[in-house]
């Protein structure tokens, strides 16, 4: 009886919550993507599909998280385990490791335009070696590789930290005799690393993909910050039906876009990365 | 431990009831004046006055939006007065308080600004509160590459593209500038100085074969142009870093590269084409909002921005000039004293053709912006051929003027019903 | 340590193991520039005069020009404005992590109908973008009363921190065999007991990782803070909003003032943030 509750009584307070600010608001704008003046309609969907922009958000969206967060993952793992194979200096290390947890996006992207702009520091640093004499221009509408690098960067930087963290502390979870037992029989650091640590990590790995995927779908300040509109992103375009075009059903339209490849995203994670019920030992 | 997270909750929220305390402050809610300096110096030096208090808050367009919106649907709300631009403004007739019982008396508003602020009605919806144009400016080492025999106070479109092509060979990198970036105003640019110089109008005659060679000279002209632009919003900034020598904007976003270095620059009209040297204001407004908590003292502090005093310390604060008029001190800052000249040699030159804002769009004002924008992406960032995007742009303006039923404003002709588009 | 252990060659394994010793310390140091050297910079522009700003070429050291964060020191208010950061965002935390982590325990625990549901309900207010929900937030909370208060902005926040707190929670129980907690019922405890005793000191350090984010998260919020606070607006809707259009060195030295106060708190917390040797040698 208490097992068949206690679950329900433990989900209530999230419930409740998130029931009253998140569904009741989300329900009123998510209506607005299928109505127009009050009648059912597709045409704020419609009018997103056919936007010459629609397609071109959708796909930079997509490739930046598919680039973004495999490279950050790897980041997150490597620093995640020299931080507990570490034994002096630990806290220091992993203090400057989680800096950028404290950053704004707007403050990260503000940093990385001082560095790429004409007069920025990197054009400062090749100027002062004499590789380059006249200022390179890096974040030209042209080069759109160029800013999507610069994107790529500049996200890696700000949030490989937030992975890092979840790592690190299921990392901590994983009991020192497996390790042990690992290495009586022989298995070097990759293949512990790779039989022991990966697999037991799996329920750390899932929700630090899982929240790193959905907030690389949201991506928009530092884009902006770098790129300008030379790169469209969905939540960019999300904001200017939303306040420019004061369109808020296609803004909506474009919300639930958003929405469905998350939730894409996140089932992909939950299948692939499957948490059974409790570890056993 | 749950002892103590029950302490840390209970403290914080009687703190957080504590801090609910209802002020007679006005709130007024703008989007002028947000750099950090100038909202600053609205606070000290022109709202101090003010008795009974002012709170002075600028906010970007995203949060400024949904609070006005906010307030409109719960019905009542904190904001006593809101500033913004004409267009910002006549997205919100519906909810804006009548202002014509204000008594201006010995106060002479600009009769244009005064009729644009009814929006389009039989009510004052806003009342003028400051204007401001665009000019050029330009890094004085620039100078020395300016065609033989042009006139940087009568400077043609011709005459620009020659010189950015001079400056671009000369220096070895393309030197104008343009605000093309997502906070910048290039949709003002091609509404009101790019198109109407060489067609003579903004809508009617959108994709006339004039219209059609406009875009073509901007093309020629954007070879030259830093492609930073695309991220630009303020000139100032790559003026003063020295990657941009020769600039058109918003006085209010040159004003610091005068301010910071007054001897090394220089601010002129913008250039003319062959239907004449269009050129379009900007104005903002103040409005009182239906949902006040106060009508009484938002009326107040409307009145209080009219008077001659306000109005001059509000040129000192931000750049925006008097729309009344208020005479201006002799002390002024240098910014002031370069631009000031520069908009009288445009507004007053004898090939002047003055555009208006925008009259009658409602919320359609951003869609009608986003045409423009469109089209310069499309064109001159795409690389579409020119007639086939205005055709297609064409569509949809035309669309947006029927369904808002506006009728044509200057430099069109006015029309009978929603204003043409050829 | 590594290899060691398989061969009996003594000398080579000395030198692979210092070269490997080096390059695990070229590693950590590679990755400590490249998270420090943009910090360096913002801070290096903070402390510049505005000719410094925008001059080229910038010699990558501080002016020690204290003009551009002194303008901020001076803004009527700020300190309020600090006070009304820290307060959202402790209130954040304490919401986030009092509402999430029994749900993050219920998923790990318990197989039950609805259980998917409850999971993509909170995937879904993370991937919804708030600008839009400000709107009905804003009009409910003018008619209830909280709008314009610490709670109402701190409830906001919660909203975005949950998923935070609940897929973290979830992943630290998951990651506890449910033996412990069975010996620990065995021997006589409750749930709740067995609960206190053996789970809730092994995940405390995880639970402060998430109350960290929710901190974090909060702290640097711009666009409900500026729509929802008027009077007890929060540092980013008092300051740092408008930066975006305010010039260059007000642009650093506001980003400035926004981080710094962030990494004096993740300093102040790391010791319960990364306490975790205990577990792992347990």
């Amino acid at each position: 009886m208490q097992a068949k509750v206690l679950p329900y009584l433990l989900l209530l307070p999230a419930t409740v919550f998130l029931l009253v600010f998140f569904v009741y608001p989300f329900v009123e704008i998510a209506i607005l993507a299928v109505t127009r003046d009050g009648g059912l309609s597709l045409q704020p969907l419609a009018i997103m599909a056919s936007h010459w922009k629609f397609a071109t958000a959708l796909g930079w969206t997509l490739l930046l998280a598919a680039v973004v967060v495999p490279i950050q993952l790897a980041m997150a793992l490597s620093m995640a385990t020299i931080v507990t194979k570490l034994k002096t200096g630990r806290n220091t290390i992993l203090y400057i490791f989680s800096i950028p947890l404290g950053l704004s996006d707007l403050a990260a992207g503000i940093v990385w335009l001082a560095i790429f702009e004409q007069s920025g520091f990197l054009n400062s640093m090749l100027f002062g070696l004499g590789v380059v004499e006249q200022p390179i221009l890096f974040l030209g509408y042209q080069n759109i590789w160029v800013i999507f690098l610069a994107v790529v960067l500049a996200e890696i930087w700000r949030a490989t930290a937030i992975m890092m963290v979840i790592l690190v502390s299921g990392m901590g979870l994983v009991p020192k005799e497996y390790y042990e037992a690992g290495e009586v029989f022989g298995a070097n650091g990759w293949q512990r690393f790779v039989k022991i640590t990966l697999p037991m990590l799996r329920p750390s790995l899932q929700s630090a993909l899982i929240l790193r995927t959905l907030a690389a779908f949201e991506v928009f300040a530092v884009v902006t910050a770098l790129g300008g509109t030379t790169l469209p992103v969905l939540m960019g375009e999300t904001y200017n039906w939303q306040f420019a075009l004061q369109d808020r059903n296609v803004a909506s339209a474009y919300a639930l876009v958003i929405l469905a490849i998350s939730i894409a995203a996140t089932l992909f994670f939950l299948r692939v990365l499957r948490v059974p019920k409790g570890a056993t030992i | 431990m749950r002892r103590s997270i029950t302490a840390i909750v209970s403290a914080a929220l009687a703190i957080a009831a504590t801090t609910f305390s209802a002020q007679a402050q006005v709130l007024f809610w703008s989007t002028q004046a947000a750099p950090v300096e100038e909202t600053q110096k609205m606070r000290e030096q022109v709202l101090a006055g003010f008795e009974g208090g002012v709170d002075y808050q600028a906010s970007e367009t995203g949060p400024f939006l949904t609070r006005i919106a906010a307030e409109t649907q719960a019905g009542s709300g904190q904001i006593g007065v809101i500033g913004a631009l004409h267009g910002d403004l006549s997205t919100y007739g519906d909810s804006l308080v009548d202002l014509s019982d204000i008594d201006l008396s010995g106060i002479a508003v600009s009769e244009a600004f005064l009729e644009l602020g009814k929006l389009g009605t039989d009510e004052q919806k806003y009342l003028p509160w400051m204007q401001a144009n665009y000019v050029m400016a330009a890094n004085k080492q620039a100078l020395e590459y300016l065609p033989a025999g042009a006139d940087i106070n009568a400077l043609s479109y011709d005459d620009l593209i020659a010189w950015s092509k001079a400056l671009a060979e000369g220096t070895g990198s393309p030197k104008f500038g343009f605000p093309a970036g997502p906070q910048g105003l290039k949709h003002r640019f091609f509404q009101g100085f790019l198109i109407p110089s060489y067609a003579g109008s903004t809508v009617t005659k959108f994709r006339s074969a004039e219209a059609e060679q406009g875009w073509e000279k901007f093309k020629e002209l954007w070879q030259y142009t830093n492609p930073a632009s695309t991220n630009y919003a303020f000139m100032q900034e790559p003026l003063l870093a020295g990657d941009v020598w020769v600039a058109f904007d918003h006085i209010a976003r040159l004003a610091d590269a005068f301010n910071q270095r007054p001897d090394d620059f220089v601010a002129f009209p913008a250039p003319a084409g062959p239907a004449g040297r269009g050129f379009m204001p900007v104005l903002a407004g103040v409005a009182v909002p239906v949902s006040a908590p106060d009508q009484e003292a938002s009326k107040a502090l409307v009145t209080y921005m009219m008077q001659p005093e306000t109005q001059v310390a509000t040129l000192l604060a931000t750049n925006f000039y008097p729309v009344t008029d208020a005479a201006l001190p002799a002390e002024l800052p240098a910014s002031a004293r370069a631009l000031g000249p520069a908009i009288t040699a445009m507004t007053t030159s004898s090939d002047a053709l003055p555009a208006l804002l925008p009259v009658g769009l409602g919320d359609l004002g951003g869609q009608f912006n986003q045409v423009y924008t469109d089209t310069f992406e499309r064109i001159v960032l795409g690389n579409q051929p020119v007639r086939q995007v205005l055709d297609q742009q064409a569509e949809t303006l035309r669309g947006l003027m029927q369904q808002a039923n506006a009728p044509c404003w200057l430099p069109d002709a006015a029309s009978e019903g929603a204003c043409p588009v050829d | 340590m590594s290899a060691a252990a398989s061969t009996d060659v003594p000398a080579p394994v000395k030198s692979a193991h210092s070269a490997g010793r080096f390059l695990f310390w070229a590693c950590v140091f590679l990755i400590c520039a490249w998270v420090l050297v943009p910090i360096y910079l913002l801070m290096v522009n903070a402390l510049s005069s505005p000719e410094q700003v925008s001059g080229f070429p910038k010699s990558g050291l501080p002016g020690f020009d204290f003009s551009s964060l002194q303008f901020f020191a001076s803004f009527s208010g700020v300190g309020r404005a600090l006070w009304n950061s820290v307060l959202v965002a402790v209130l954040t935390m304490v919401l986030s992590i009092g509402i999430g982590a029994p749900a993050g325990y219920a998923l790990s625990r318990f197989e039950f109908p609805g259980k998917e549901v409850f999971r993509m309900l909170v995937v879904m207010t993370r991937a919804f973008p708030l600008p839009l929900l400000a709107l009905p937030l804003a009009v409910m909370f003018i008619r209830t009363g909280l709008d314009d208060t610490a709670l109402g902005l701190a409830l906001v926040h919660t909203v975005l921190a949950i998923p935070f707190a609940v897929l973290i929670t979830f992943s630290l129980f998951s990651a506890i065999p449910l033996e412990m907690e069975e010996a620990a019922w065995t021997l006589g405890c409750n749930r709740w007991q067995g609960f206190r005793k053996v789970v809730l000191p092994l995940v405390l350090p995880g639970i402060a990782a998430s109350a960290v984010f929710a901190f974090t998260i909060s702290w640097n919020e711009v666009f409900a803070a500026a729509v929802l606070t008027i009077e007890n607006r929060t540092l980013p809707a008092f300051l740092i909003q408008n930066l975006n259009v305010s010039p260059l060195h007000l642009k650093f030295a506001g980003g400035a003032a926004l981080v710094v106060p962030a990494l004096v708190f993740i300093f102040a917390v790391r010791k319960y943030l990364f306490a975790m040797w205990g577990i792992a040698n347990r």
